[in-house]
């Protein structure tokens, strides 16, 4: 499902949305009191720790709710911009950064936010950004060496750990509470007459221990990939389903008139697709395969007919009731499968027919005469000439 | 009147994380902010400097990336919303005014001004090399596991306490 743009959300909301996120973000910024320089280096000198409490609590926030929305199958972190990496620039460029941080006293977002509200000292840092970022861009020759050195892709970090998301999850929570309790202390040491009022709450722990249950017990919730795949194993069930047929002269006349909105969907091995590759055919080995999203952006598009291809019904029925579930429209079932359209035109042998036989029998044959020598030629012409190689597309992020 | 008191930090804190999940759960990317600045310096070299924009390199793999107007840009839009967002609060919460805040042992309008000047350009230089700043990259990437944001995240927090020593004189 997620992310919304562009598939759901046009593009051009999206700027609109994106203002509206940033009125929230600066709200929330300025309500939280980094709009001020003092409060923001008061995490390097020890006496304010609210950057940290604010910064470690909206990261944990967003980062729970990213494996919520991952494992139930409502956001395709595929599609989402992870920042890549790029070791040395990373750290080079994150030290100057700090540097920049207990010099100037800001942050990026942090001194528009302040500048918003009149601080003479953040339009000033705001300034000096975009010197800096101009400075960037006229020496680049200077940075490129290091900006572009030892580049290791877009890794997660559960991926680098080789651990799950959710432990992931939980090891952050774990360092941001031990944070959380040591840096209060420090700052009360430090900041004996002022009361900051950010003494955790009691409730704050049930929170925090629902939290952390519930990340341990993702892993065990059945997600809605799981449980279709499950469901489909009950034959009975999949057989009451009533999902539209298509016949396979209907099919064939179809392909023969060069139809670009009939999509087969072949449910064979790679071998047998191999064997005979339908025009604007897809191959789909394994149901899980129709949950990619790049596949479903490429074939579920209005006007467009899919007809579940195999060698049997059943299996025909078990991949539309799937794609059915997950928001596939205008699916069709090839009825009788796969063997009897391939016995038919394919491998179509002429045969004595009775002269008196009723005229759609008659017409039924003379039609699939014809249409024997015309589909193999319309398959070849359609067959693709080189093998194409599409990976997700990534909206473009960062900074 | 007295400007009211800042909002409980894990209050906040749970509130910006919302609004985080949100941009990805709607738009595939996070929150930042030096990318907007980016894109206002792009869009100026180019219209005060199209020839030069044109034949200097930066620039050329800058447009190869971004087609069209570097203003029509997400982040672009997302900061417009971030003053307005900032302003509001501070006029519900009495904060607007101008002010020029420093240290207690900083003499001068002038260190400040020329210290904030400074930690804004590096802040700005290091946001490029860093691919984002403590929004795009440490945020955002944090609530996305991106290792690489992760670790700019370490970076910058960390590069700020071991400079912090020398620079105390300005805020202690």
């Amino acid at each position: 499902m997620g992310p919304l743009v562009p598939d759901i959300i046009p593009r051009e909301i999206d700027l609109v949305f994106a203002f509206f996120i940033g009125i929230f973000f600066g709200y929330i910024l300025e309500q939280a009191g980094f709009s001020t320089s003092k409060k923001l280096v008061g995490l390097f000198y020890g006496y304010d720790f609210t950057v940290l409490r604010v910064f470690f609590t909206a990261g944990l926030t967003a980062m729970v709710g990213i494996v919520i929305l991952t494992h139930f199958g409502l956001l395709d972190m595929d599609y989402v911009y992870i920042n890549p990496l790029f070791l040395k620039s990373a750290i080079i460029g994150g030290l100057i950064m700090g540097l920049g941080f207990v010099i100037g006293g800001f942050c990026p977002g942090t001194s528009v936010c302040a500048a918003a509200i009149g601080k003479i000292d953040a339009m000033f840092f705001v300034l000096g950004g975009f010197l800096g970022v101009i400075f960037f861009s006229e020496t680049y020759s200077i940075w490129e060496g290091i900006y572009k050195a030892s580049y290791l892709g877009n890794p997660q970090l559960f991926e680098t750990l080789g651990i799950s998301r959710e432990l992931t999850a939980i090891l952050f929570i774990v360092v941001a509470v031990v944070a959380f309790y040591f840096t209060t202390k420090l700052e009360k040491k430090l900041n004996p007459n002022e009361i900051l009022d950010d003494t955790p709450k009691p409730y704050y722990k049930y929170i925090l221990t629902g939290v952390v249950v519930l990340l341990i017990l993702i892993p065990f919730l059945p997600d809605k990939k799981a449980s279709l795949l499950k469901k489909v194993d009950d034959t009975n069930f999949i057989l009451s389903q009533n999902i539209p047929m298509m016949t396979i002269d209907e099919f064939a006349y179809r392909i023969w008139d060069r139809d670009k909105k009939l999509i087969p969907v072949d449910l064979r091995s790679e071998k047998e697709y191999k064997q005979l590759q339908l025009p604007y055919s897809v191959n789909v080995q394994e149901f899980k395969q129709l949950f990619d999203k790049k596949l479903y952006r490429k074939i579920n598009l209005r006007n467009n007919q899919l007809v579940f291809i195999a060698n049997d019904e059943l299996t025909e029925k078990k991949a539309a009731y799937i794609a059915s579930q997950i928001g596939y429209k205008n699916i069709f079932i090839l009825k009788k499968g796969m063997p009897e359209f391939i016995a038919s035109y394919i491998n179509f042998v002429p045969t004595k027919i009775d002269e008196h036989a009723s005229k759609l029998v008659l017409d039924t044959y003379r039609f699939r005469e014809m249409a024997s020598k015309e589909l193999p030629k319309i398959i070849e012409e359609n067959k693709p000439k080189s093998v194409t190689n599409d990976k997700p597309k990534r909206v473009l992020g960062g900074c | 009147m007295e400007p009211t008191k800042y909002m409980n930090p894990y209050l906040a804190g749970f509130l910006l994380g919302l609004v985080l999940l949100l941009a990805i759960f709607v738009s595939g990317r996070g929150l930042g902010a030096s990318g907007a600045i980016k894109s206002f310096g792009v869009y100026v070299v180019e219209k005060v400097a199209p020839e030069h924009a044109q034949n200097t390199k930066y620039y050329q793999e800058y447009s190869a990336d971004h087609a069209g107007n570097p203003l029509k840009n997400w982040l672009v839009f997302e900061v417009l919303g971030v003053i307005i967002g900032a302003f509001i609060s501070g006029l519900v919460s009495n904060r607007l005014d101008f002010k020029l805040e420093k240290g207690p042992k900083v003499q001068t309008n002038t260190v400040r001004i020329i210290s904030a000047i400074i930690g804004g350009f590096l802040f700005g230089l290091g946001a490029q090399l860093g691919r984002g700043c403590t929004s795009g990259a440490a945020l955002s990437g944090m609530a996305v596991f991106s290792t690489g944001g992760i670790i700019t995240m370490f970076a910058i927090f960390g590069g700020a306490y071991a400079f912090a020593y020398f620079f105390r004189k300005l805020w202690l």
